[in-house]
């Protein structure tokens, strides 16, 4: 039986499916990399998806624009950032308890908005998939790879762009310097609390574009509670890939992967229990971490508040 | 902040038992069921079935000023939800419904303290030997049966997918009635049945359905709420739904083409009967397709055809006679 996994129809299913699960995560996880690299733990991730899954819905359900959609997503998850932001670094609350704050803020408002606005589960014709010309008709590569709606591209692009941002920019540099020694950035004139409140609500943007293409371009439909523990992953995606874009992606795709295995090997019927197959993602996650552990260490300042010495 | 506020609750729970007095019945003739579930009212599965059969009662018994529904929804958390219980117990409602398998041992330790009160909780058949605990259940493998034997023989390519939540309770049920009843329609058709280990992850049982897909099957069935996911999948690669629990044509109207649709009214009617007659629980019900608690509803706007249509119904009516056995694995 287990042959069977290994038929062209069986391996395409798994690593288009893979690449299809990663894409919220990889925003959201992304997002956060920046956060955590100017020294914000943002645990509200969540709440910011949650939000900004329903704002995306709402907005393409009533207008029947998608991109108004996204845009009222990733707007409705920067104001939830400026909230993190001004608690965070304005009143220095402790980081990890504010962002459970604000995940329930999330869940909550999500919930009331879904029943007082729509009152129950509707379905919104989502992004549909992208043909690219001479890319999508390879054979094999074509399906694993090029066979996807716009928003899966845009968060694989996503990963490129923040390493290029991150690491070889100005703007990367003061990130990075301020997650790391936040005195010796400002002693520079590095405005801490200025680039706090950028990656932050960069953070909040991009986890709110997480939530839309769960409600916008995977899903179509809205509910309450969807998210169901994904921002919370891919808060952990963010230490699993060693607060670099490059490991984030190999995180997620590894934690998705052997997810969409495991559905595989419950329909091929192969022996195993159901629960066992349900935890293999998360025992190999678990395992690659613990084997991985010691490689690099998290920015000094991740969770310290900063107040300037005069 | 999560536990202070728990702290909180609690603290309010144990001042309003203090000065409660033992749970007055309201007057007037006000018949008052709270009900704690753990998902929305609004999921078209599990907790909406409960909230829509309260509101038929409420009709049937002629609105709010002879039948008031208090309500509960996302208590996935049981401690929270051993709260509200207790607080409704408290504040003298009639009938306070746990719906869900997960409040029973919180039931088990609240309900002797308020022996005035009746509660119910479900889906189960264990009442606890307790005078003021009702029980129920939903044989959810008729309907499944019924469904599993449509599939069957709607099925084109001969492969048939259905999506789970846990292995456990009224979902495990169901697809075992469903791969029961599509087995002996057709013993070549090939049923895969994956759990996604989780009620409520839409994207995984999205994903879930994508593999059925995949692996060639043109008919998909789900249980529990997060199968909108799987739903959605469907539509999208113009393959069959049967849905289960409560209605969920609305979602992709041409594509679902029955659903096994739980009618708690039935029970509950039974319930507050006795209630009224001062007796508040020790009973277990099934909703079954015999008493009308589990009902078959097709969609009009998929075109059934006759002799499908027929089998369905010769199934329905062998499994309320007994000359349908469903055969389920022992486990």
């Amino acid at each position: 039986m287990i042959s069977e996994l290994f038929t062209a129809t069986v391996l395409i299913g798994i690593l288009a499916s893979g690449i299809r699960l990663a894409t919220p995560y990889l925003y959201a996880a992304i997002g956060e990399t920046f956060g955590q690299r100017s020294g914000v733990l943002n645990l509200g991730v969540e709440g910011q998806m949650l939000l900004g899954a329903f704002a995306a819905f709402y907005v393409s359900l009533m207008t029947g624009n998608l991109w108004l959609g996204i845009l009222a997503a990733a707007f409705v998850g920067a104001l939830m950032g400026l909230g993190m932001a001004y608690v965070t670094v304005n009143l220095q609350a402790e980081q990890g308890i504010s962002g459970i704050g604000f995940y329930l803020f999330g869940l909550g408002l999500s919930d009331l908005l879904f029943q007082k606005l729509m009152g129950s589960v509707q379905t919104v014709k989502g992004f549909p998939k992208l043909v690219i010309p001479g890319l999508t008709n390879i054979p094999v590569l074509g399906e694993i790879f090029f066979n996807h709606n716009i928003l899966v591209y845009g968060a694989y692009l996503l990963v490129p762009l923040a390493w290029f941002v991150l690491n070889k920019t100005t703007l990367g540099l003061k990130i990075r310097s301020v997650g790391e020694n936040p005195e010796a950035a400002d002693s520079l004139g590095i405005s801490v609390a200025g680039v706090r409140y950028f990656t932050i609500i960069l953070g909040g943007t991009l986890s709110g574009i997480a939530g839309a293409s769960l409600s916008t371009a995977l899903l179509n439909v809205f509910q309450q509670n969807m998210t169901s523990g994904l921002g919370f992953i891919a808060v952990a995606l963010v230490y699993f890939g060693g607060w670099r874009p490059w490991g984030v992606l190999g995180g997620a795709l590894l934690f998705s992967l052997i997810n969409s295995l495991q559905l595989w090997i419950q329909v091929l019927n192969i022996p195993i229990p159901s629960d066992i197959a349900i935890m293999m993602p998360y025992i190999l996650t678990i395992l690659v971490l613990v084997l991985t552990v010691s490689r690099v260490r998290a920015p000094s300042a991740l969770t310290k508040p900063f107040t300037r010495s005069e | 902040m999560k536990s202070k506020l728990l702290v909180l609750f609690v603290i309010l729970a144990l001042v309003l038992t203090a000065c409660g007095s033992g749970g007055e019945k309201a007057g007037g003739g006000t018949f008052k069921v709270a009900v704690v579930m753990p998902s929305s009212i609004k999921d078209l599965a599990f907790s909406q079935s409960m909230y829509d059969a309260l509101l038929k009662v409420q009709a049937e018994k002629g609105g709010e000023a002879n039948f008031q529904i208090v309500y509960s929804e996302n208590m996935f958390v049981v401690d929270d939800a051993a709260a509200a219980i207790r607080d409704y117990a408290t504040q003298g409602f009639d009938l306070i419904i746990a719906h869900g398998s997960q409040y029973g041992s919180s039931l088990q330790e609240i309900a002797p303290d308020f022996p005035e009160t009746a509660f119910a909780w479900g889906t189960t058949v264990d009442t606890f030997g307790q005078p003021n605990i009702f029980a129920y259940e939903a044989r959810a493998e008729e309907g499944g049966y019924v469904n599993g034997v449509l599939a069957a023989s709607l099925s084109k390519s001969g492969v048939v997918g259905v999506v789970g939540p846990i292995e456990t309770g009224d979902a495990k049920l169901y697809i075992d009635g469903f791969v029961s009843g599509a087995r002996a329609t057709n013993p070549n058709v090939q049923v895969n049945v994956n759990y996604i280990g989780s009620f409520s992850d839409v994207a995984l049982a999205s994903e879930a359905a994508n593999t059925h897909v995949a692996a060639g099957a043109d008919a998909l069935s789900g249980t529990a709420q997060m199968v909108v996911g799987a739903i959605g999948v469907a539509k999208e690669n113009g393959a069959l739904w049967f849905g289960t629990q409560s209605a969920q044509t609305s979602l992709a109207p041409s594509i679902v083409v029955a659903n096994q649709v739980y009618h708690w009214e039935v029970v509950l009617n039974d319930m507050i009967k006795l209630i009224n007659d001062g007796t508040y629980g020790g009973k277990s019900y099934a909703l079954t397709l015999k008493n009308d608690g589990l009902v078959m509803e097709y969609n009009p706007d998929y075109s059934i055809p006759a002799d499908v249509k027929a089998k369905a119904d010769e199934t329905v009516k062998g499994i309320i006679d007994g000359s349908v056995v469903i055969m389920l694995p022992s486990k």
